[in-house]
């Protein structure tokens, strides 16, 4: 690799909103070839310094040099012109057109006509695609393509714009195991031209393999910059939350044998006879990989997706072919994998989020007892310490973990015997993560039993009185505690 | 005591989320009352409440209905079916109540065919209801051959033009409606499960609601508010008439939009919805006492309507960028 040359440099940089000091003397570098990773909490400051480098914010204090020349950006083509590309969690193609048309959107080549030179148009995507090595024709259209191919489209397209600088927001949120090595893959090969990469996770097991340093940022300031290699998680963790976490995971095992559920030879659209007892107080953990059918086993349990044969059997009562309302006034809860489009009603206050589930218990007829309504509404809020300013603000505007222990809450309040939580901690910052699992465990204790389906597999391991691990529909086996590991893990989720 | 700080907190709440329309509404009232004499007499004030009365049993249904996230465009056509189905059938002698009820259950059946396709498909309801406008408008020419129906029954003529304590009757409904539409949005799981489908429907099913059956009843209930609205216009025009509620659907759109009920879902308040009748009402009535040519009102409401909606729009992005 050739020596490294500072590529970006940003100094005290200074960001204030109405009301909040987003950023208070932020700082970040940058080398040519390198993977910088950035870290924090939700609420860090991490995506307002990254929409000023975009050119999105105009920050009010700060310099930002590119190849050692002081720069401004006040506009989105700034950003472009110096070279800087950001790649957002939520893609930003347009479903309808060809790979080619978003690739080359709003600046298509032109015949002298004036008119779209699209043979031009389609080679050109051609060779920049199989300069990537990647196999997908022009002319498919972005619909028809998934997520993984879809993130591979924007970064062809940001080195199409001589990228220097990608950042990647989140990249590996919705990628299977596979789809992140094809990333990775790819971030090694923008690395070898030269191409600095800003990367945003939440997944701290990533770093390791893909970043050369990290910086970390709390509350809007610059805490440290480390080098990958001479780091490790509890540092990271400590350096973010600006505590010692006494321990990230709490967890006391101590499930009894009493049986609550069983399913038995359970076959649905994504599910394949599948088989598995759970027990009072436990936590069942769910591996696999993406695309296994967990998420979509639960959904048969919970009376969303059709059950075309087989059992479910709580407490001794079958429960199959009931409907999602029966379901849950036969004590099941379901907190859904997909926060934003399946767990909130964003524009709703927190607490219409909060006692939507538990209407029975203050809606008589047509009479609303607001006393009842407001107590259920608080308690959650404060047993769950929910960070909110009153419980009229609209859910949207909490930030992700406060807002998954809000829908944790609703579900609380129907008071479930068996909960299932479908990536309880997916897009939640470290600290908000740790009370997610503090809260499980309690709980657990009060003999609560939780399924969690889980792809983050420190969590499932820490977490899990036994771990369930599905592969193409099948529940493949089923580890204890003590006996599950990373390794054997991974061998059942890839048995078929 | 306790009722008494909930009313006042209510009254507030209501001032503050209205006090655009408030003020706009207020603005018209004295401009009219400046400009004519005849604006303040209580016939005149009753008057205005009968011409926007049918206008609010649409808007009443209408706003549930974008509330949960739909649009019903076919409620202007089944005025005129309505319509010339009860001058009809009361004109063969079917005593009054049971053309009430037939009235109202063809209502109800043309609700519940929109809300069945649109529970069983993922059509959109503006094409599902826009076909079902054109269906039903042109059911009523066939029907009728294009001609209108004659209505000489005195009893069916007075559920329009009558009064009772010397109100007129399209107002006792309405107030009737208004009181039910409030009910059934603040005091019932019902109104819960109409805004939360509306908020996000994927989370309202992982929910426990029956989205398929909520969406039903705002459908049924904006099919039965339609031929109330027929049965009072076409009373108090003595005639079935095959035209009759043309536009009908977007005066009552209207009148939810001006009072801030939102187009993409989740958002609305019976109390917004009647400002915004009104609005639209008193800017017809005060022209009309103004002696302002009728087409110039059809071009005032325009901007009436694109100014609250751009109200709304500047207060919305007030809102986000807050957060």
């Amino acid at each position: 690799m050739a020596e490294k040359t500072l590529l970006l440099k940003m100094e005290h940089i200074h960001k204030k909103f109405p009301g909040v000091y987003a950023l208070n003397d932020a700082k970040l570098e940058l080398m040519a070839g390198e993977v910088h990773a950035l870290l924090g909490e939700n609420g860090a400051g991490k995506s307002t310094l990254i929409k000023i480098l975009g050119g999105i914010y105009e920050k009010n204090q700060g310099e930002i040099y590119i190849d050692g020349t002081l720069k401004e950006i006040n506009s989105v083509e700034d950003a472009r012109s110096q070279g800087i590309s950001i790649i957002h969690q939520e893609l930003v193609l347009v479903p309808f057109l060809s790979i080619a048309e978003n690739i080359f959107l709003g600046r298509e080549p032109k015949k002298k006509s004036g008119l779209i030179n699209r043979s031009k148009m389609i080679a050109d995507t051609k060779n920049a695609l199989d300069d990537f090595g990647l196999n997908l024709n022009p002319n498919s259209m972005i619909a028809d393509l998934n997520i993984a191919q879809q993130q591979m489209v924007e970064i062809v397209k940001a080195i199409s714009f001589n990228a220097k600088i990608i950042v990647m927001d989140e990249p590996t949120s919705s990628l299977s195991d596979t789809e992140v090595e094809g990333l990775f893959k790819s971030v090694k090969k923008l690395t070898a031209r030269g191409i600095g990469i800003i990367y945003i996770s939440h997944r701290m097991s990533e770093l390791g393999q893909i970043a050369d340093r990290v910086t970390v940022m709390r509350d809007g300031q610059y805490v440290d910059t480390k080098v990958i290699k001479e780091t490790n998680n509890d540092e990271l963790i400590r350096l973010m939350v600006g505590r010692e976490l006494t321990s990230y995971y709490t967890r006391d095992f101590n499930a009894s044998n009493e049986i609550v559920m069983e399913v038995k030879d359970l076959c649905s659209e994504k599910s394949n006879h599948v088989n598995f007892e759970l027990r009072k107080g436990e936590i069942l953990g769910f591996a696999g990989l993406i695309g296994a059918g967990r998420s979509e086993t639960m959904e048969a349990i919970f009376g969303l997706k059709k059950i075309t044969s087989g059992k479910v059997i709580l407490n001794g009562m079958e429960i199959q072919g009931l409907t999602t309302k029966e379901v849950m006034k036969k004590g099941i809860g379901l907190v859904p994998e997909d926060r934003r489009a399946e767990g909130i009603f964003p524009d709703m206050a927190t607490k219409f989020n909060i006692t939507l589930k538990a209407l029975d218990e203050f809606i008589k007829g047509i009479h609303v007892d607001g006393t009842k309504e407001h107590e259920i509404s608080s308690k959650y809020i404060n047993e769950l310490a929910v960070k909110v300013p009153t419980d009229q603000t609209p859910i949207r505007s909490l930030s992700g973990g406060n807002q998954q222990k809000a829908i944790l809450g609703s579900w609380l309040a129907t008071n479930p015997t068996v909960l299932i939580l479908d990536e309880p901690t997916r897009g939640v910052d470290v600290g908000a993560k740790s009370e997610i699992y503090m809260i499980m465990n309690e709980l657990a204790k009060k003999g609560v039993s939780i399924i969690m389906v889980s792809s983050d597999l420190p969590e499932v391991l820490n977490m899990s009185d036994r771990v369930a691990v599905m592969s193409n529909g099948s529940v493949t086996g089923i580890l204890d505690h003590m006996e599950a590991t990373q390794t054997n893990i991974m061998e059942k989720a890839v048995q078929y | 005591m306790k009722t008494g700080t909930n009313f006042i907190k209510a009254t507030k709440e209501y001032l503050k989320r209205n006090t655009g329309i408030l003020l706009g509404l207020f603005v018209i009232c004295i401009i009219v009352a400046i400009k004519s004499d005849n604006f303040l007499t209580q016939d005149n004030i009753m008057n205005v409440l009968r011409q926007i009365s049918s206008n609010m049993y649409l808007a009443s249904a209408m706003m549930m209905i974008l509330i949960a996230g739909g649009i019903d465009l076919s409620v202007g056509s089944l005025i005129a079916l309505i319509g010339v189905i009860g001058g009809t059938l009361i004109s063969a002698g079917i005593p009054l109540p049971l053309v009430v009820l037939i009235c109202l259950l063809v209502g109800a059946l043309c609700g519940t065919v929109n809300g069945f396709i649109l529970s069983r498909t993922t059509l959109p309801p503006f094409i599902v209801t826009l076909s079902m406008m054109n269906i039903l408008r042109g059911a009523t020419y066939v029907f009728t051959a294009g001609s209108t129906v004659r209505i000489d029954s005195r009893e069916y003529i007075n559920m329009g033009t009558g009064y009772l304590l010397m109100i007129p009757l399209p107002v006792i409904y309405m107030l009737i409606v208004i009181l039910i539409v409030f009910i059934i949005l603040n005091k019932t799981k019902l109104g819960r499960h109409i805004y939360a489908i509306g908020g996000n429907e994927k989370a309202a099913q992982f929910s426990g609601i029956n989205v398929k059956k909520v969406r039903m009843f705002v459908y049924i209930f904006s099919g039965i508010m339609a031929a109330l609205a027929g049965i009072v216009i076409s009373a108090r025009n003595y005639s079935g008439n095959p035209v009759a509620g043309n536009g009908a659907e977007m005066d009552a759109i209207a009148a939810c939009v001006v009072g801030g009920t939102s187009m993409t879902g989740g958002y609305g308040f019976i109390g917004g919805t009647l400002i915004g009748a009104l609005i639209i009402g008193l800017l017809n009535n005060g022209l009309n006492l103004m002696r302002i040519d009728s087409y110039w009102q059809i071009i005032f409401k325009g901007i009436i309507i694109l100014v609250a909606v751009y109200i709304d729009y500047i207060k919305n992005l007030k809102k986000n960028k807050s957060n």
